[in-house]
């Protein structure tokens, strides 16, 4: 049986004779995304701004009515409620801000829920009420602290990692290559307006996650290969490395990507947009090792030595006993 | 290297069997078919995201129990002067600034007092609860240390947590689960509840029953404008009396807390056919409101509920029977509600809800189905791509993540932990991630062979020169889902947990187990070539 080869043996991609053009790009989508982020801003879910969250699902109608919806609840006097669909057509979520005094009196949330569901099941006695998430402002600011904190000592504690494995060069890579995942993922969150809640920073994490794997098994062969070439000029070097291990890089992703993508568009809505960023976390991570993570080593001056065992001066002074030098 | 001998073999196989025996019980569950009742049955627990059911976060109000101490500490010293031998005489007393002072007539007498507070300003010895401090020589100050009011607290908390298990027990909902969560939360899972409203109802009554002398001396005028006479206060009368929206003035001391319950049920009164709520004291109990009956005939007394009058009725003749009867223009609904509140004893202290989520059960099973078609798509399809890539290698591997997933669910199961929505986002992760590691040392076996290696010499240098980016690269996101789960809440934690038993299943079935069978393989077949 004739097995199939997804990357040709052999390949001599010269990936690093277009690192400027390819830093520049990378740069521009940074800028972007953070412009985005800034501008746009996140649509932060109620885990991370309070309020309340009620999902439905209307399981007669092929759409939720959501103009109805709109100004059936608004008519109720707690303020314009924000409706989106998520996922499925017929699947819709009302956002309410909790109402005035409701962090000292939480019955009046109780009491808003109430009125909202009685609302929608009077007006559509076929609409099903999937769940109500209700988060006081105190909690949602904790959570909103841990969130970013458990993102930047994620990516700390993997740079440690990581230049305590290797070389601070290599941490200083990867802590890039993570920077730029990061703030590609959250740029494509300002851009689509995707709601971002607790699990997208459980997907971010993930990206991390992943990211680092594939830069790992990068570097980890230019590791191999600059004790094995020592005479090799670096860029070169760098560029063999990759070619090597891009068998592995596609392979990989793309067997996660077929595990994923499924889970995408047939899982349950309320993991659309983990899954969905996970997603788009694979495509950034396995770039960002090839384009950014290898070819910074060149900047940060990786020498063709680093890995060779230092000579102490004791040995040295041994070898000139020994009229070697 | 490829090397295994027969008990290395035997300790894997036992290992991957009892994990993978230890997933059919929640494998069948999941299935809908009954597991046989006399065999052992560790369960994966479906998160409510899945199952369905309520989470509430109760947060108590610090400040209130320190309060609620200062007050009480008002009350000992003032029976610890009364009941001296001979008496005390104080003045003057405060409870402002969160201390309490007072003077004494005769200064002379400051050491005896301060002999007489000594136990109650030691507590239980381990910890100084109070400073006392003594000015001008004759006012005596006691301050509650920091430790003794966080003490206060955390006894508040734990009462607090075993009353609201009572309440949800009277619910009769199944396998709440009921824990503290830092100095003052508790944390409310109820799977399954259809209707958190009932739930958070009964949670948000503190249930603080005081019985207190109206004082007839106020004017009605000033009870009006909120103005009360000196030791007595204002309360507001609840909404569902008839007097709602007035007020009245009750004597601030004197009066008997609604403790020493020993029952409570939901009744209707002979002559109204009103719903009102019967309740019975202990001895104690009974002995001190016979005694407040008994001083006080035909002098009204005010019902109080979490700061509420119910009703101030004429105390028409002394109580002694040790029960009594409440009433307040209740519901049925309300007045059995109250009934389980006061059975399952007061909350020492406020609980506010400030995060609440519901998840309807229809979406739990909902998900569920989702999500393990989408489970099963991408694992099938992973399993072909790995057989069309690496031939019986791939093989190895497929069969490797077969186990490992076994794996996973098995020792969920032992461990006890929860299954949730985003964790099994994380289990197809680790199916995508468990083929990385195969991935790795099948690609560096086909290098190997290219540079003109021996069948068994690639296939060793293969392992052994990719376990070492395997490691590092697995540890790597150990880091990221070990902060995952000490950052991360609720369903999150859940998918930290599947990721990190997933990374150490994973590196054991696709590194150690298929070099156990590939090793059996090449000892076997002595291939002179491999198809990879």
């Amino acid at each position: 049986m004739r097995l199939l080869k997804l990357v040709p043996d052999d390949t001599n991609i010269k990936f690093l004779k277009w690192r400027v053009p390819f830093f520049v790009v990378s740069g521009l989508l940074i800028a972007a995304s953070w412009a985005l982020v800034l501008t746009q801003g996140l649509n932060l879910g109620v885990d991370f701004v309070g309020g309340q969250m009620i999902r439905t699902t209307f399981t007669q109608e092929a759409e939720a009515p959501v103009a109805e919806m709109r100004e059936s609840i608004a008519s109720l006097g707690y303020g314009d409620p924000i409706i989106q669909r998520y996922g499925a057509p017929n699947e819709a979520s009302i956002r309410m801000k909790l109402p005035e005094g409701a962090d000292s009196k939480p019955e009046l949330a109780n009491e808003m829920a109430e009125k909202i569901t009685s609302r929608l099941k009077a007006d559509h006695p076929d609409v099903r009420i999937d769940g109500v998430d209700s988060v006081s402002g105190k909690v949602s600011g904790e959570l909103f602290r841990t969130g970013i904190l458990s993102l930047l000592f994620a990516m700390i504690a993997i740079s440690i990692y990581i230049w305590v494995r290797f070389e601070w060069q290599f941490g200083v890579g990867a802590l890039f290559a993570l920077f730029h995942d990061v703030s590609l993922t959250l740029g494509m969150f300002a851009l689509t307006q995707l709601e971002f809640d607790l699990n997208i920073v459980a997907a971010i994490l993930t990206i991390i996650g992943y990211s680092l794997n594939d830069t790992i098994v990068v570097y980890d062969r230019i590791r191999e290969n600059l004790k094995k070439f020592r005479k090799m000029p670096v860029p070169e070097l760098l560029d063999l490395s990759v070619n090597e291990t891009l068998a592995r890089t596609v392979m990989t992703s793309l067997t996660l990507l077929i595990a994923l993508i499924p889970l995408v568009f047939f899982g349950p809505t309320s993991l659309f947009g983990m899954t969905a960023a996970i997603v788009l976390g694979i495509f950034v991570g396995t770039y960002s090792s090839v384009y950014m993570a290898a070819p910074i080593l060149v900047w940060a001056g990786v020498k063709s030595d680093s890995f060779v065992p230092t000579e102490s001066g004791i040995d040295r002074q041994e070898r000139i006993a020994r009229g070697e030098v | 290297m490829l090397d295994f001998p027969t008990w290395k073999k035997a300790w894997l196989w036992l290992i991957v069997a009892v994990a993978s025996l230890a997933a059919l019980p929640s494998i069948f569950s999941l299935a809908n078919t009954r597991w046989p009742d006399q065999l052992p049955e560790p369960m994966v627990n479906l998160g409510l995201d899945l199952a369905g059911g309520s989470h509430i976060l109760l947060e108590a109000d610090g400040s209130q129990v320190a309060g609620q101490r200062l007050e009480n500490m008002e009350e000992n010293v003032r029976g610890l002067m009364r009941n001296a031998e001979p008496r005390i005489r104080i003045g003057d007393v405060s409870t402002r600034g969160g201390r309490l002072s007072f003077i004494l007539d005769d200064p002379s007498q400051i050491d005896r007092a301060r002999e007489l507070l000594l136990p109650s300003i030691n507590g239980n010895g381990l910890v100084r609860e109070w400073d006392l401090a003594v000015e001008d020589g004759n006012r005596i100050i006691l301050t509650p240390t920091t430790q003794g009011v966080n003490k206060a607290v955390s006894d508040a908390m734990d009462s607090a947590t075993e009353v609201v298990r009572k309440r949800i027990d009277a619910l009769g909902t199944r396998e709440p689960t009921i824990i503290r969560q830092g100095e003052t939360r508790i944390v409310v899972q109820v799977p399954g509840l259809q209707d958190p409203e009932q739930l958070k109802a009964l949670l948000g009554q503190t249930a603080k029953l005081e019985f207190k002398l109206v004082d007839q001396s106020a004017l009605p005028s000033d009870v009006a404008q909120g103005l009360a006479p000196p030791g007595s206060e204002i309360f507001p009368y609840v909404d569902t009396s008839a007097f709602a929206g007035s007020s009245i003035a009750v004597k601030r001391l004197g009066g008997i807390r609604g403790d020493n319950l020993t029952g409570a049920q939901q009744s209707f009164d002979p002559q109204t056919n009103e719903p009102v709520v019967n309740i019975q004291f202990d001895t104690e109990g009974g002995r001190r409101f016979a005694k407040l009956t008994t001083e006080n005939v035909n002098k009204p007394f005010a019902i109080i509920l979490d700061g509420k009058v119910l009703s101030a009725p004429n105390i028409n003749e002394p109580i002694r029977g040790g029960t009594a009867q409440i009433s307040g223009g209740f519901t049925v609904e309300a007045a059995n509600q109250l009934a389980i509140s006061l059975r399952s004893g007061a909350l020492p202290v406020d609980l506010k809800v400030i995060e609440e989520r519901t998840v309807g059960p229809d979406l739990g099973a909902d998900s569920i189905k989702k999500g393990m078609i989408a489970m099963g798509v991408g694992t099938l399809l992973v399993l072909l791509l790995m057989v069309a890539t690496y031939g019986r290698f791939g093989l190895y591997a497929n069969v490797a993540l077969v186990l490992n997933v076994l794996m996973i669910i098995g020792i969920m199961a032992i461990l006890n932990t929860t299954m949730t929505l985003p964790g099994i986002a994380g289990l197809v992760l680790t199916i995508g991630a468990a083929v990385d590691a195969n991935v790795l040392i099948n690609e560096r076996i086909r290098e190997e062979r290219k540079r003109g290696r021996k069948v068994v010499q690639a296939v060793e240098n293969g392992y052994k020169e990719a376990s070492r980016a395997i490691y590092d690269a697995n540890i790597t996101n150990v880091i990221a889902a070990t902060l995952l789960f000490f950052f991360g809440q609720g369903p999150v934690k859940g998918f930290a947990v599947v990721l990190v038993i997933g990374v150490i299943t994973s590196v054991f079935t696709a590194v150690t187990i298929t070099r156990m069978w590939v090793a059996g393989w090449l000892r076997k077949a002595r291939p002179a070539d491999l198809n990879i």
